[in-house]
């Protein structure tokens, strides 16, 4: 019963929890701004690109995608490292927020560019063709015929990629970045016990589980009858 | 046959896919209101000629004049040539995420440039001319083989073409599903339609067209009025190619 005990009194420590919430609750506030951030850039830049390469334009194309495969082979934490302390040492100095936020960003910009360009060249040449000979410009067919069902055949693996992204954000605390993680372990080191290590696991699952049940929802309300 | 000026006349096509000439110097000529059949066995280049005479392909030389426009002509708006040119394929090619009725619109608004209203009301009237003025609210998975492409001669008619393209437009569909869209082919060609068809569909052919071509080998071998060409054919390959035809 003894083992029992001082595993409850380390790890659910109501006194310590009732304590460190509010902290715990910023680190939340601060993860939700984070990932959001991140997930509004990086799709966004992620699309851009995709669309960029539909043109077709070799050079530019050979630099999306030797672009795109650099942040798809770097661990996150080594490019959020990396701009921590390599940009200062370039003059250039950058807080531990906006480095976690520009390398997240940069990799789900990576990643969902590879999987925005598979839905586009999922839709058949004959949807190209079809609107083209009605006289719409490639922009248009771009834009009405092609992208509406690209997004929804990338819907399934762009939600699952961005999920996993966005739970990187906990990176953050290599540089001191007071997100879940990195307030739930401040909190750990002030009462000498790690149940803020519990509330901070509760708080991603507070804020991970409704992401998820959103993505699975935007899959069903995506999927439409062939 | 008229003799108003050809609404298609096509000089000297050639195309070529990497190192194979598909078309050697086609010509094609084609008055208002004819309906011309192009026929010749599979790889003979029809396809791509037709798809040469809206720019879908970019022959590599000849010239192309479509309603009085130089459709190679770099000057030529290629998009304002192509509402002139409507266009049916054997895989109907829907858009799968509009209805029925959106998918006659949207080239009626954003290349036509017409109001909400208008655009559904003339695609409401186009779907009626194909016969699916109830279905209008479906999408394309809803609807049958025959239904999608009577759909997609409604979205290019509705634009009102100057001639219409289809390639092989009852292939891929059911034996008891033909009918309906030769049905509307037989209806546009009464309305006075000028009309290019590749199509194995020979007793159509027979019934509805002005003049068969027969192609092989990326050339023109042979045209004449249908009861030349199936009846009298004067090359051996085109005997050759009929008589296979008729044995199906
Ligand atoms: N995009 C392309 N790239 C390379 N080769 C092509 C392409 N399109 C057509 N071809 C080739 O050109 C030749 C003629 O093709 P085309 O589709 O015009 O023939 P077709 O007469 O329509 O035949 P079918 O009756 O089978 O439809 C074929 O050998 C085909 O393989
Ligand atoms: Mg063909």
């Amino acid at each position: 019963m003894d083992a029992l005990n001082s595993f409850i009194f380390s790890f659910f420590n109501l006194k310590v929890m009732a304590q460190y919430l509010p902290l715990v609750a910023q680190g939340l506030g601060l993860t939700v701004v984070l990932a959001l951030l991140i997930v509004v850039c990086g799709l966004a830049l992620g699309l851009a690109l995709a669309v960029i390469r539909s043109f077709g334009l070799r050079v530019l194309n050979w630099a999306i995608i030797f672009t795109v495969d650099v942040f798809r082979a770097l661990p996150p934490l080594v490019i959020i490292v990396l701009l921590f302390f390599g940009l200062p040492a370039a003059g250039l100095s950058i807080s531990g927020f906006a480095a976690t936020w520009l390398s997240l960003t940069l990799v789900l910009m990576a990643f969902s560019e590879e999987i925005f360009w598979a839905g586009i060249t999922a839709v058949p040449k004959g949807q190209w063709e079809a609107a083209r000979s009605t006289g719409l410009s490639f922009l248009q067919t771009l834009r009405m015929v092609v992208l509406p069902q690209a997004l929804r055949i990338t819907v399934p693996p762009l939600t699952n990629r961005t999920i996993a992204i966005t739970k990187g954000t906990a990176l953050g605390s290599v540089v001191g970045v007071a997100e879940i993680l990195g307030a739930s372990q401040s909190a750990m080191s002030f009462s000498a016990n790690p149940s803020p290590l519990t509330l901070g696991a509760i708080a991603y699952l507070v804020l991970f589980i409704p992401v998820v049940a959103l993505g699975r929802w935007i899959e069903t309300r995506f999927a439409w009858k062939r | 046959m008229t003799h108003s000026p050809p609404i298609i006349d096509a000089r000297g096509l050639w195309k070529k896919f990497g190192g194979l000439a598909v078309l050697k110097g086609v010509d094609l000529s084609v008055a208002e209101r004819e309906l011309v059949f192009i026929i010749g066995p599979s790889g003979s280049g029809k396809s791509t000629l037709l798809r040469c005479l809206n720019r879908l392909e970019e022959p590599d030389d000849g010239s192309i004049q479509v309603d009085g426009i130089e459709l190679l002509s770099p000057k030529t708006d290629l998009n304002a040539a192509r509402r002139r040119i409507g266009m049916v394929f054997q895989s109907f090619n829907l858009y799968p995420h509009m209805t029925a009725r959106a998918n006659v619109m949207l080239a009626l608004r954003k290349v036509l440039g017409q109001d909400k209203d208008q655009a559904a009301q003339l695609a409401a009237r186009a779907l009626d001319r194909v016969g699916l003025a109830e279905r209008m609210d479906h999408y394309p998975a809803q609807l049958s083989g025959g239904q999608q492409q009577r759909v997609a001669i409604a979205r290019a008619i509705a634009l009102e073409p100057r001639v219409m393209l289809f390639d092989e437009p009852t292939s891929a569909l059911d034996p008891e599903l033909v009918g309906g869209v030769l049905n509307v082919m037989r209806e546009l060609r009464q309305d006075g339609m000028t009309m290019v068809v590749v199509s194995h569909e020979m007793a159509f052919a027979k019934a509805a067209a002005d003049r068969v071509v027969f192609m092989a080998d990326g050339q023109k071998l042979e045209e004449g009025p249908p009861a030349q060409i199936f009846d009298a054919p004067r090359h051996e390959r085109t005997r050759a190619f009929i008589r296979q035809i008729d044995r199906h």
